[in-house]
């Protein structure tokens, strides 16, 4: 198995996503040539710095906050299934989030909602820990999932069904389709500081997931603190995947697909995978943004959408070539 | 002399009381093998040894420490183990995979140059040097337990316990397997615990063999002693001829006792 050296496959990355971040700053509607950037009188700079700028870093922290946590998640349970998406934790925290917006209690402070969607991701990681504890069957936390995402569905489903008035629901609706559009610095400022924390948290149970490969007896035995690491990476895919619904809405996937199309590249080491995955997942969520901006259509199509109409399909392969170990 | 002492270790799963009060002690530079009809406790005594159970009653000391309360890091380094199945999670070098033996060693640099050092002499003691590069999911099962062995080896810890160590290997690699562990508790001085059910090998590889039978200890002492016709026969309910070979005892299981 030969590979490129992670050096280089991190400085590709990174070039990658820088280049992806002129191309969402100059692209969309209005083209915005380079001449545009630095001239404060041309309209078209106040489309790229308030507007586009708010849009694509929060595509950056966005996407990598959902690609790091899917990593660890996988790395943690040893499932190659595991994705806060996936497995209804960014569902648990739509659900937070949505119980404010339908009490009408959003409007009053942008944290009630952070926090509300932070408490439900919190919620799910940890019952999804339990679960995979008792029994780390790759089935039962499937199934764990599942019933997360189907219990979080119907709370939202019955938050609409419920809802005081026509707005309320509109609200909730866009809301959970996941977008980046509209977007401004105040989310960015709001998001940006638990995400950063968040991804911190998740790097620090890099050795860890490392050790993890060999079993939970084998980790223990080479004296590490697996408690510790549950704490961490609960905690840190809260905050990271909180913040980042909060912000966003549901955008499922990014943590699936990311690491599984890393791990050629730069091996399967889960704690080697960590940051690749948060600069893939950003590469991945700026890119699928900036389509979604470019596709020719009457309204935007919905970023979370657009992504899952890209990854239902991944994942459905994704189990068919698992089937065999599932079984 | 570093030793590692079980006092009265008690422990429950569930409803069922697996260990009943086993006493014995370790010390550095002998093989014990554990040796017991299934669900006597085995491998429940290994991980209790090794501090990674929680006990219902009495303690475990290695020297002055106990093993349950000792820094979690400092007894990885000095107690090396292997649990009984082979798991691998994910498709990493062989390599890799040994070098997860130097976690309780490394820090915030990673590997040193003495890692690697440590990593290559525990591939090479344990013969899986050709098979650095390859994928671990893609060995053999034997292939693979022995790349887990040359894991616990890269941490060169005082203590090795492994439980079921030579389950899946072939005759050849068994032996070599044996030998390997003989020799680190001869000639490198430490201090080997291991589980089997193969009675001829752990008579053959074994300086003292403890037979546990329904969380008791049947038998402690040399194996002639512990794996002799009448305690095997309490134990397992089997009727043996102990045969002596050129290279030590074998034990020629001749039916149920009846």
């Amino acid at each position: 198995m030969t590979r490129p050296p992670r050096p280089l496959v991190l400085a590709g990355l990174i070039s990658l996503l820088a280049l992806l971040c002129l191309v969402s700053l100059a692209s969309g509607r209005v083209w915005a040539p380079f001449s545009a950037w630095t001239d404060h009188d041309d309209p078209r700079w106040a489309i790229i710095f308030d507007l586009r700028l708010p849009r694509t870093l929060l595509a950056v922290l966005v996407g990598a906050a959902l690609g790091m946590s899917g990593a660890a998640m996988q790395g943690y349970t040893r499932n190659p299934l595991a994705d806060p998406g996936a497995l209804g934790v960014s569902s648990m925290g739509a659900l937070g989030a949505v119980l404010t917006l339908y009490l009408g209690m959003g409007a009053q402070a942008p944290w009630v909602v952070s926090t509300a969607a932070m408490t439900g991701c919190l919620l799910a990681v940890l019952l999804l820990l339990a679960l995979s504890g008792a029994a780390s069957s790759i089935v039962t936390f499937i199934l764990a999932g599942v019933i997360l995402q189907t219990m979080a569905g119907a709370g939202v489903a019955l938050a609409l069904s419920l809802a005081p008035n026509p707005w309320a629901v509109n609200e909730i609706v866009n809301w959970l389709m996941g977008s980046l559009a509209d977007r401004s610095a105040a989310d960015v400022q709001m998001a940006a500081p638990f995400i950063l924390v968040g991804c911190g948290l998740l790097l620090l149970t890099g050795r860890a997931l490392d050790a993890l490969t060999i079993g939970e007896t084998g980790a223990r035995s080479l004296g590490v603190n697996l408690t510790a690491a549950r704490w961490r990476l609960a905690v840190g895919v809260a905050l990271a995947a909180g913040a980042s619904v909060a912000v966003t809405g549901v955008i499922g996937f990014v943590g699936l697909i990311v690491p599984h199309l890393l791990r050629p590249i730069v091996g399967a080491r889960p704690g080697a995978l960590l940051i690749p995955s948060a600069i893939g997942g950003a590469v991945l969520v700026l890119a699928a943004d900036i389509l979604v901006r470019l596709t020719p259509s009457a309204g935007e199509v919905k970023l979370g959408v657009a992504m899952a109409a890209l990854g239902g399909p991944f994942f459905f392969g994704l189990l068919i070539s698992m089937r065999r170990r599932i079984a | 002399m570093s030793r590692l002492v079980a006092e009265d270790v008690r422990l429950r799963l569930g409803a069922r009381v697996v260990l009943q009060g086993v006493s014995a002690a370790f010390e550095v530079g002998r093989v014990t093998a554990i040796l017991g009809p299934n669900g006597a406790g085995k491998s429940t005594l290994l991980a209790c040894l090794a501090g990674l159970r929680r006990l219902d009653g009495g303690t475990v000391r290695l020297d002055e420490d106990e093993v349950r309360t000792m820094p979690a890091r400092r007894r990885a380094q000095r107690i090396g183990f292997i649990p009984q199945t082979p798991e691998v999670a994910w498709a990493v070098e062989a390599r890799i995979l040994v070098g997860l033996g130097r976690t309780p060693f490394i820090g915030a640099r990673g590997l040193s140059g003495e890692d690697a050092a440590a990593i290559d002499r525990a591939m090479a003691a344990a013969g899986v040097e050709a098979m650095a590069d390859r994928d671990v999911t893609t060995l053999s099962g034997g292939e693979r337990a022995r790349v887990l062995i040359a894991r616990a080896l890269a941490g060169e810890p005082e203590w090795l316990l492994a439980d079921e160590p030579l389950a899946g290997l072939d005759p050849g690699h068994q032996l070599d397997a044996a030998d390997l562990f003989r020799r680190m508790a001869h000639d490198q001085g430490k201090g080997v615990i291991v589980t089997l059910h193969d009675l001829s090998l752990a008579a053959r590889l074994a300086d003292r063999i403890l037979l546990l039978a329904d969380g008791r200890v049947l038998a402690d002492g040399p194996p002639e002693v512990a794996l002799a016709p009448q305690v095997l026969a309490q134990a397992y309910g089997i009727e043996t001829r102990v045969v002596s070979g050129e290279r030590g005892v074998l034990i020629d299981v001749l039916g149920r006792a009846g």
